[in-house]
């Protein structure tokens, strides 16, 4: 992550946590995830709630007088959880975010029917329910075609992909 | 005035309207947009939680198709799309290493790109390229007296911020205002997240995010929400219903991208604004502007 | 080049170069090169044994030439020199090798920085065969200081001043004296009403005999060197003639335009375009603005203010007036600007009413400011609970990096005011760190505490005015993480007072620029040393005070003008004053007159001899910046002391190793 170093300089002032949409459901806040991090307490962060309440929204690191980029953190902390697979038991964000990367690599774009329905079928029975009403007006609406859209070089995603995993190899 | 286009994965299905009326308002202003070639998903915010590095490598195939096909920038119409595109550009120029990654990996597949085509958001485009007086002058159906709340979204210009300000953005009110309508510059939510993707996996907290923006926007007694992003246009409109059962309200507040409004002050058929996909309906809004 | 017999003095300066320099290396390689006779190191050669080791060198081995490898020249170069005097030698004969700022300072390896050292005293080795001895040049003092800005940093010099009795020019931009401290009520952490402690001062400024006030007037042009300065200084039009003018203000009365925003009450209240900025004002004389007078601005008017005026003292045909002066030093004390809020757009400052500055606080809470001293919000109701914000646009890479140091102890200072005027009313003061380092501050930050404040660790996310329940309804709501419970909170408040920093003057580089001296990274007028030498600029005779330097309390910025003005008296209290010999000269025998080096001088120094048809240097103009020497395509003129030929001995001597 480029200047991920500047954690080191973090006031603990609170502006991150402040401007948090989502912090007050957080089970440490942004701030105590720096705070976190400094004290070589990551694993405790890693496994709670809050990496997958952040909405990627920037209003924190936006605001940060130290200018941490601490969206990026949230990023890292996300792709950490998934690499060594500390997920919190009942968070679907996770499982989202792994049918959007599969979706993705598949086809080279995003289906968002495909990604919803799979998304249902394994994660939340009830959602199809709550989603009937919305759904069938978007379906009728034309805004949910079924097929997914394929691009030429789908291929290329996955090559790209597995050029960084060897990459990755060779660092480790 | 010629641009590259990149619609987005969204722009397929549920912001299927947005791509429509922004090729209608865009013709209707003499620029011409060419779709860029094969393009791929920009990886969203949902790449960078894999490997950093895959989501600069996926949006950079884009950008390397895009210097490839032309010299034009590329216009961008979705606020994710837009931030992700943008932000490679940043980083790449920011961290040697990520620049040697993503190059690597686009190497691999017979490509390579250096970091330097212009990312646009589509309203930076009208702004600074267009420009209010022109756009002003092709008005033909002045929204005189609609109360607009301009919705810009979270990666409008957080955290880029290349053509408008991160804490007060002012880029949407005055171009709404160059079409006449009343614009309520005060919003307050303006800037505010609607919860994004978490609609579908924690829908409580994006409820209740969606919940304080429509509130902000009936307090205001605005006639309409303008948007400039699939998620945020998807979460306020299609889940205005479920907002109401949530917290017991009765919000009826017909959500437009900007497009299509801008669209029907420049004359355009509702129907090439794909004006019929909404699932809150915005006669209302076509009934109070003067024809 | 005849044989010199050079002495080495090394200096460890405690670990801080011996710490990565290998000195002993670096000595035994010392006497090893040509000419050198002795190479010492000792732990700190700027002090006195070190110094004796120099002199009795000089004394008992006949040492010629001298380098002193120790720290920058302009920490101790003088200091050596001295001694090389004191010794019997002259002065320019010894040098400085810098092996602490540009090396061991700067080099993380031990054998680097070991080999850079020997280059660096490698090349002063080499070059002292070519120096020439030189002679300070003896130069008359004018006894006259120039003060410029008259806050209470600049009050206080000047009235220190006078009392020697020196004659002082006090040259301030606005119409009246006072700066900053004449808009506040009372002052933390005595809480002494500023009035009370100010207007005796600002009046004993106005009838002193030595000081000459020279108010409304700015200064345009700075030329001549320490002891001989000549200042242009630009008497702005008050359209009043100040002889006749009683201060009575019955202009400001009569004047027909009344809604100008008063700068003296943050705008807060309204003043006519003839006006006093305030009752206490020194000098007491009426000002017309002109770009609000009608008849400057070339409107009909009835002129009733001509009318109104006994004396008859209004003259719309005054003209700016420029004077010439001539001083011996300058005090810089033109103080601070409050970091404007407005870009911290998250906070609604100029959006929501009762969003305030610290500033429209003070004049709020003052008893002669626009609402008496009645702590009201803008529908004049007394505020039920006020949040003041603290660091707003410091400590923060997007604005101020800096801490001002003063505004905490302000904020303490409202939240008591809001007590004593308002017991019922609930004050949250949101802080990052509670900054209380003074004497009797911390005290101060106890009291508060006692009476009931809400102190909160977080530095306020936003401010907006959307209630999202019904007691947050109708009130601003202040964002904040409070730190310490690691919960956000949503302050429902009638007044938020934002705290910000104190930031250099708009024009200070401008200002800097005039004068000849610098401004640090953060904008602020730059100190010779920062802790040495904290009221000396890098140009000899002028002197800084107050928060032109940097943020600070008042009490710091008395002791600062009193620094000051001792700095000045040391220098004009004698009758001449020794200027470094290091200037140009130009051979009259090589000139050819091409006159490039004329225009290039940026301090006036050269002038073109038409008999001759050479060109000249000023001895005493010129501040030896080398410019000429640069420019001129022929290299005729040369700066003593680093002719070219000693110069490309350095060079050789560092590439030598
Ligand atoms: C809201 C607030 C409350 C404070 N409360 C306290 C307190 O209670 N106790 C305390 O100890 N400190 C307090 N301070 C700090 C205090 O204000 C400063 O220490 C003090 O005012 C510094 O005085 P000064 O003379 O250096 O600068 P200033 O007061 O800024 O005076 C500078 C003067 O120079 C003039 N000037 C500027 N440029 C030029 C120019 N180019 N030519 C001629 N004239 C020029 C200006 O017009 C001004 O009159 C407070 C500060 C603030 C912002
Ligand atoms: S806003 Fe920045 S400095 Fe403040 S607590 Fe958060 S990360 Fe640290
Ligand atoms: S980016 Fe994430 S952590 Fe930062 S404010 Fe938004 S939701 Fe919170």
């Amino acid at each position: 992550m480029p200047s991920g170093e500047k954690i080191k300089i973090c006031q603990q002032c609170g502006t991150c946590t402040g401007s948090c949409p989502t912090s007050y459901l957080m089970d440490y806040g942004p701030r105590e995830v720096i705070a976190a991090f400094r004290a070589g307490m990551i694993d405790k962060v890693v496994k709670s709630n809050t990496i997958w309440l952040c909405t990627s929204c920037y209003s924190c690191t936006v605001r940060c007088p130290a200018n941490i980029k601490i969206t990026d953190l949230m990023y890292e902390l996300k792709r950490l959880a998934i690499k060594y697979d500390l997920l919190p038991k009942d968070s679907k964000n996770p499982a989202m975010t792994k049918y959007f990367i599969d979706n993705v690599s598949k086809y080279g774009r995003n289906h968002e029917v495909g990604l919803m329905a799979k998304f249902m079928l394994t994660k939340d029975w009830g959602m199809p329910f709550r989603f009937a009403g919305l759904g069938l007006k978007l379906f009728t609406a034309g805004r949910l075609p079924l097929a997914p859209k394929q691009i030429r070089g789908k291929e290329e995603i996955a090559k790209m992909s597995a050029y960084l995993d060897a990459q990755e190899a060779k660092a480790q | 005035m010629k641009y590259l286009y990149y619609p987005g994965c969204s722009a397929e299905s549920t912001g299927k309207a947005y791509d429509i009326s922004t090729r209608t308002v865009m013709e209707k202003l003499g620029v011409e947009l060419a779709e860029l070639d094969d393009w791929n998903c920009c990886g969203a915010t949902s790449y960078f939680s894999t490997r950093e590095i895959d989501s600069f490598a996926i949006a950079a195939r884009n950008l390397s198709i895009a210097q490839q096909q032309g010299d034009d920038d590329l216009c961008v119409i979705c606020n994710a799309c837009y931030t992700t595109l943008a932000k490679t550009n940043r980083y790449m120029a920011e961290s040697a290493h990520v620049y040697e990654q993503v190059n690597g990996a686009l190497n691999a597949v017979g490509r390579s790109y250096d970091g330097t085509k212009p990312v646009r958001h589509i309203m930076d485009v009208l702004i600074n390229d267009v420009g209010l007086e022109a756009i002003e002058s092709k008005v033909t159906r002045r929204l005189t007296g609609l109360k607009v709340a301009p919705y810009y979204g979270c990666q409008y210009s957080r955290p880029i911020g290349s053509f408008d300000d991160t804490e007060d953005p002012q880029t949407m009110d005055r171009f709404f205002e160059a079409l006449g309508a009343d614009v309520l510059t005060d919003f307050p939510a303006k800037l505010k997240c609607c919860g994004g993707m978490m609609m579908l996996t924690n829908a409580d907290v994006a409820l209740r995010l969606c919940h304080e923006i429509l509130k902000s926007a009936k307090d205001m007694g605005a006639d309409v929400i303008v948007a400039a992003c699939p998620l945020c246009e998807m979460n306020m409109e299609g889940y205005q219903p479920r907002v109401n059962s949530a917290f017991g309200t009765d919000y009826n507040i017909p959500v437009m991208y900007f497009t299509q409004l801008a669209g029907l002050a420049l004359g355009a058929d509702p129907k090439q604004l794909g004006l019929g996909m909404q699932a809150v309906s915005c006669a209302p809004v076509l009934a109070a502007i003067p024809a | 080049m005849a044989e010199e017999k050079i002495g080495v003095y090394i200096c460890h300066c405690g670990t801080n170069i011996a710490g990565k320099v290998d000195v002993e290396e670096v000595t035994r390689w010392a006497a090893e090169q040509p000419n050198v006779a002795v190479a010492r190191e000792y732990k700190y050669m700027c002090s006195d044994p070190g110094q004796d080791l120099i002199k009795q060198d000089i004394q008992e081995h006949g040492i010629t030439r001298a380098v002193v490898a120790a720290c920058s020249p302009t920490m101790h170069e003088p200091t050596f020199r001295k001694a090389a005097g004191d010794g019997g030698l002259n002065p320019y004969l010894l040098q400085m090798a810098n092996i602490r700022e540009h090396c061991s300072w700067v080099t993380i390896d031990g054998d680097a920085a070991t080999e850079k050292a020997k280059r660096i005293l490698g090349a002063q080795i080499h070059r002292l065969p070519l120096n020439l001895p030189l002679e300070p040049i003896e130069v008359p003092v004018n006894p006259n200081v120039m003060v410029v800005g008259g806050g209470i940093a600049g009050i206080e010099a000047a009235l220190k001043l006078a009392a020697t009795g020196k004659k002082v020019y006090l040259v301030e931009r606005d119409p009246s004296i006072g700066g900053h401290m004449a808009m506040f009520d009372k002052t933390f952490p005595t809480l002494d009403c500023a009035a009370c402690i100010l207007t005796p001062k600002m009046s004993a400024a106005g009838k002193e005999p030595n000081i000459e006030m020279l108010a409304y007037s700015e200064v345009t042009q700075v030329d001549g060197y320490v002891g001989n300065f000549k200042v242009k200084v630009t008497k702005k039009a008050r359209y009043v003639d100040i002889d006749k003018c009683t201060g009575c203000a019955l202009c400001t009365e009569a004047c027909v335009v009344r809604k100008v925003p008063n700068e003296f009450d943050q705008g807060l209240s309204k003043r006519a375009a003839a006006y006093i900025p305030f009752p206490q004002a020194v000098p007491l004389k009426a000002t017309l603005d002109p770009t609000r007078c009608l008849t400057l601005t070339g409107k009909k008017c009835k002129q009733p203010c001509v009318a109104a005026c006994g004396p008859a003292a209004i003259d719309f045909d005054q003209k700016d007036e420029e004077i010439e002066l001539e001083v011996g030093a300058i005090i810089m004390a033109t103080g601070f600007q409050l970091w404007d809020p407005t870009p911290e757009t998250r906070y609604s400052y100029g959006k929501l009413d009762n969003v305030i500055s610290s500033l429209e606080f003070e004049r709020i809470s003052n008893a002669s400011g626009p609402t008496g001293g009645h702590i009201v919000c803008k529908n004049g109701e007394p505020p039920k609970s006020v949040a003041i914000l603290h660091c707003v646009g410091s400590r923060d890479e997007n604005y101020q990096e800096f801490c001002s140091r003063v505004c905490c102890m302000y904020s303490l200072k409202f939240a008591h005011l809001i007590k004593e005027h308002l017991p019922e009313t609930e004050v949250y003061e949101c802080y990052i760190d509670m900054r209380t380092y003074g004497k009797g501050y911390e005290e101060f930050y106890k009291r508060l505490m006692d009476e009931g404040v809400h102190f909160i660790r977080g530095r306020a996310a936003e401010v907006s005015d959307v209630g999202l329940t019904p007691n947050e309804e109708g009130h601003l709501v202040v964002k904040v993480e409070d730190t310490l419970l690691g919960v956000t909170r949503r302050l429902p408040v009638d007044m938020v007072v934002l705290s910000s920093g104190l930031a250099p003057r708009a024009d200070a580089k401008s200002t800097a620029q005039i004068f000849g001296f610098g401004c640090s990274a953060n904008g602020f007028y730059l100190e010779r040393h920062p802790k040495l030498e904290p009221v000396s600029t890098v140009t000899d005779g002028i002197f800084i005070a107050g928060c032109c330097q940097y943020p600070k309390d008042i009490p710091d910025t008395v002791a600062q003008a009193g620094a000051a003005a001792a700095g000045a008296l040391a220098l004009v209290d004698n009758a001449t004053v020794k200027v470094e010999p290091t200037i140009s000269y130009i051979d009259p025998e090589k000139c050819s007159g091409c006159h490039i080096c004329v225009g290039l001088c940026p301090h006036a120094a050269i002038q073109y001899n038409e008999e001759k048809g050479v060109a000249e240097v000023i001895e005493a103009a010129c501040k030896g910046c080398g410019v000429c020497v640069a420019a001129c395509g022929s290299g005729v003129p040369q700066q003593r002391g680093y002719l070219d030929e000693q110069i490309f001995a350095e060079i050789e001597g560092a590439l030598a190793l």
